[in-house]
């Protein structure tokens, strides 16, 4: 056995590093998502999100001070300061400066503490780590100072700004403020009444003799897997016939019709497993059904309902089409959050810092719910697909 | 009323209804209608049994024939009819001018892609991570991550890969990882290695894994007693594995024969047949989680003795794997393939968000979508969403098959 052994720890070491890649590839574009949603959207465009977590190395323009500011020294003009305290376009007093140019096309053609002479040697500039300088001219300068490029190496930099944006600026396209509320109220209603419809359904299937059980199980296995594009036109079709239209309670209708064979499933599954003599002995204390189901079946199948919770509430959250089908009419005021990306999709595509974080938002709550439920979700799953 | 307040409102009715429908209905079939008392107590006591279990599956029987069962007769009306016309009966007009349309081959090459591609990449990798998971102590939390993106919503996984395949002009910093990456090969030794020699190894060993899918398919239809209908449904499925097969084959010549475009940045989502894939790693991503989940669960229902007895016999852990676990677990497989298959076929979120069908990207959900909402014509829209409740309905028939065979 000393073989399978020493084999077994060689592989080991294997299996550690493919699972950590495997995590990190899996793991890496939400990550770039998530950091991008708390940059500007400058730093968006000037460097990818993975070299934020580090220090990065950027062209900065300053100015020195202008006329105002100069003293006259032994016939030149001179300047001094601290270019990264004084001016208003400085990246910040927490940079470190490596470089520095005087003109344009040649950005980094000094180094820290070097004198660059230019101007057909009329002025000479120079400058400290620390940004502090000292310019000088032979002529009388203009109002404005020169201009000067450094390379800073900036620190990392992260703000809350875009979370103020999207969700209490008020703006009208980017606020996911009314979205997020809209999609709450499709959401909780849409969840708790096919579970509620489905339990009684799942205890008649499950527990009651009559003509037609093993038919009903079947049909509902077959709707199962019904594609609900089938359903779109005839349903928009019947609700505004009837005169749901578009709104609300068509999108809840919807949401439980097309919820329920999986909860009917997920819930029959799970009762049929149940012990029947706690069934038979309630039977013989004279129980109705009515009260076996509410006061022992409920209680006993909540793992299953709260599995069947979990998917209906991810599902529901995450839909697009439904809404788009049955609840956002053309006035836009019931638009859901996916489908306000999608039209910020459109409309803002390039702006990364508004997008990330309207789609962060709206990730954060099934992620949440993910986490925190995991347990039950696999559960549900497990249920679902091996019998 | 704000909707939020009629959000409250309406789950109090709706459950309070519910609770009390269910309720009220069982004490007037008790109390009133069918009292277990009187002269004809026994007679009562059985029609109350009887009633009872309609009274229990009502509202459900009811919200599943109106909102799954009628849609599907509806739409195949709908289907044979023409909207302009008044809902004219036109035959199977609509469906011709459905197959005229080079959309719509388009949109079923996409999906025959997706419904190869997707179900075989997502197994694949689940497998491999359940298998590689489950050995080891922090097993449950790389579990758990990868199979985060679950919850994560078609749209929002679309807004986290549009940034990774965002393209920038040449010469600006590019600030989609992909582009990254693929402005760092400049034509040397690695990118031969990893941008053909990499590319062809996964062909390969996708067209292997395929192939291999093809065999388990079409073994069985020689000598078997099966009815025509699963034989037929057997060797369709393996057509399409082989015609993924012949496709595999034949990228892979491309990439060695292709000069690649090295040092200009690729908008990756415009590059007709390889941007379909692009989209498909999306689903991917989001559904090996699934699969790892059930495969793991599965892995570990396997008996430990027949993975003893082939260490003791000598086998190697890949023996153990390929040999001894996977032929195990197969009715597992095929279950997390089926489910994989119909998300595919209903994909639609994904395409929509990213390109909305355009650069030879579209798909028969997102066609369909079209051509409702956007065209109006209800009758090729409905005739697509036959064709999509067509290739499902295999999947709907031996789904009701199993299901009849665990119920006696």
């Amino acid at each position: 056995m000393e073989y399978i052994a020493g084999r077994k720890s060689s592989l080991t070491w294997a299996v550690h590093i493919s699972v950590v890649a495997l995590v990190a590839l899996w793991l890496f574009p939400t990550v770039g998502l998530l950091v991008s949603s708390f940059r500007t959207a400058d730093q968006i465009s000037s460097s990818g999100w993975w070299k934020s977590i580090f220090p990065s190395e950027q062209i900065v323009q300053m100015r020195t001070g202008g006329a105002d500011a100069a003293v006259q020294e032994n016939d030149v003009w001179v300047v001094t300061g601290n270019l990264l305290l004084d001016d208003e376009t400085s990246p910040g007093a927490d940079v470190n400066l490596t470089r520095f140019g005087v003109s344009s096309r040649e950005v980094d053609a000094y180094a820290i503490g070097e004198t660059a002479t230019f101007a057909n040697d009329k002025k000479t500039f120079t400058m400290e780590a620390d940004g502090t300088y000292r310019f000088t001219s032979v002529d009388e300068l203009k109002s404005r100072g020169q201009r000067i490029f450094a390379t800073a190496t900036v620190p990392p930099k992260f703000t809350l700004a875009n979370y103020k944006q999207v969700l209490i600026s008020g703006n009208r396209t980017d606020s996911m403020a009314k979205a997020f509320f809209n999609t709450l109220t499709v959401t909780i209603p849409a969840t708790v009444i096919p579970i509620v419809i489905a339990a009684f359904a799942a205890y008649a299937l499950a527990w009651m003799n009559f003509p037609g059980r093993a038919l009903l199980v079947a049909a509902v296995v077959a709707l199962l897997v019904v594609p609900l594009q089938l359903a779109l036109i005839p349903l928009l079709k019947l609700h505004l016939g009837i005169g749901i239209g578009k709104g609300y309670l068509g999108v809840w209708l919807a949401h439980t019709g097309f919820g329920l064979p999986l909860a009917i499933y997920l819930l029959r599954n799970y009762m049929v497993g149940l012990p029947s003599d706690i069934i038979e002995n309630a039977k013989v204390d004279g129980a109705t059904d009515f009260q076996i189901f509410t006061k022992i079946i409920l209680p006993l199948s909540f793992p299953a309902l709260a599995s069947f919770a979990i998917f209906q509430f991810l599902w529901t959250w995450n839909d697009l089409l439904v809404a788009k089908v049955f609840l956002i009419d053309a006035s836009g005021e019931t638009t859901v959050m996916t489908n306000q990306i999608v039209e910020l999709l459109g409309t803002r595509g390039g702006n990364w810092e508004i997008l990330a974080t309207a789609a962060f938002v709206s990730i954060a709550v099934p992620l949440g719910v993910f986490f925190a439920m995991q347990r039950y979700l696999v559960r549900g799953l497990l249920a679902g697909s091996v019998k | 009323m704000s909707p939020a307040l009629l959000g409250l409102v309406t789950i109090a009715i709706g459950v309070g209804g519910c609770l009390a429908y269910f309720y009220f209905s069982n004490l007037l079939l008790d109390k009133v209608l069918c009292p277990p008392r009187g002269p004809n107590a026994g007679r009562n006591i059985n029609r109350a049994n009887i009633i009872r279990p309609w009274l229990f599956l009502g509202p459900a029987v009811l919200a599943l024939a109106v909102y799954l069962g009628y849609p599907v007769i509806e739409t195949l009306r709908l289907s044979l009819t023409d909207r302009s016309q008044g809902g004219a009966f036109v035959g199977f007009a609509n469906y011709s001018q459905m197959i005229s349309e080079p959309k719509f081959w388009e949109a079923m090459r996409n999906n025959m892609l997706w419904l190869i591609v997707v179900p075989a990449a997502s197994t694949a990798f689940g497998l491999l991570a359940a298998q590689l998971t489950d050995r080891i102590r922090w097993g449950n939390i790389a579990k758990s991550l990868i199979f985060m993106p679950m919850a994560i919503s078609f749209v929002g996984a679309s807004v986290i890969f549009k940034l990774v395949y965002d393209a920038r002009p040449a010469g600006k910093e590019q600030i989609g990882i992909l582009n990254a990456i693929w402005m760092q090969f400049e034509g040397g030794a690695g990118s031969l290695v990893f941008l053909k020699l990499l590319p062809i190894i996964i062909l390969a060993s996708f067209a292997l894994l395929v192939g291999f899918v093809v065999w388990l398919l079409a073994s069985p239809l020689k000598n078997s007693t099966e009815g025509w209908g699963l034989k037929l449904l057997r060797a369709s499925a393996a057509l399409l594995g082989l015609w993924g097969v012949f496709l595999s084959i034949r990228t892979g010549f491309g990439i060695i024969a292709a000069s690649l475009p090295y040092g200009e940045p690729q908008t990756w989502l415009t590059i007709p047949f390889y941007n379909s894939f692009f989209l498909m790693v999306v689903l991917v991503w989001i559904q090996t989680g699934f699969a790892m989940v059930i495969l793991s669960a599965a892995l570990r229902g396997i008996p430990e003795e027949t993975i003893e007895a082939a260490i003791v016999d000598g086998a190697n852990p890949f023996q153990v794997f390929f040999k001894i676990k996977v032929p195990q677990i197969m009715p597992t497989i095929v279950v997390v393939w089926t489910t994989i298959t119909l998300v595919v076929l209903k994909v639609f979120d994904i395409v929509f968000a990213m390109t909305n069908g355009q650069w030879e990207t579209q798909v028969l959900a997102n066609y369909m979508f079209d051509k409702l909402f956007r065209a109006n014509d209800w009758g090729v829209g409905s005739a697509a969403a036959i064709v999509i409740m067509l290739l499902v309905s295999p999947i709907l028939i031996w789904n009701v098959v199993q299901a009849r065979k665990e119920m006696r």
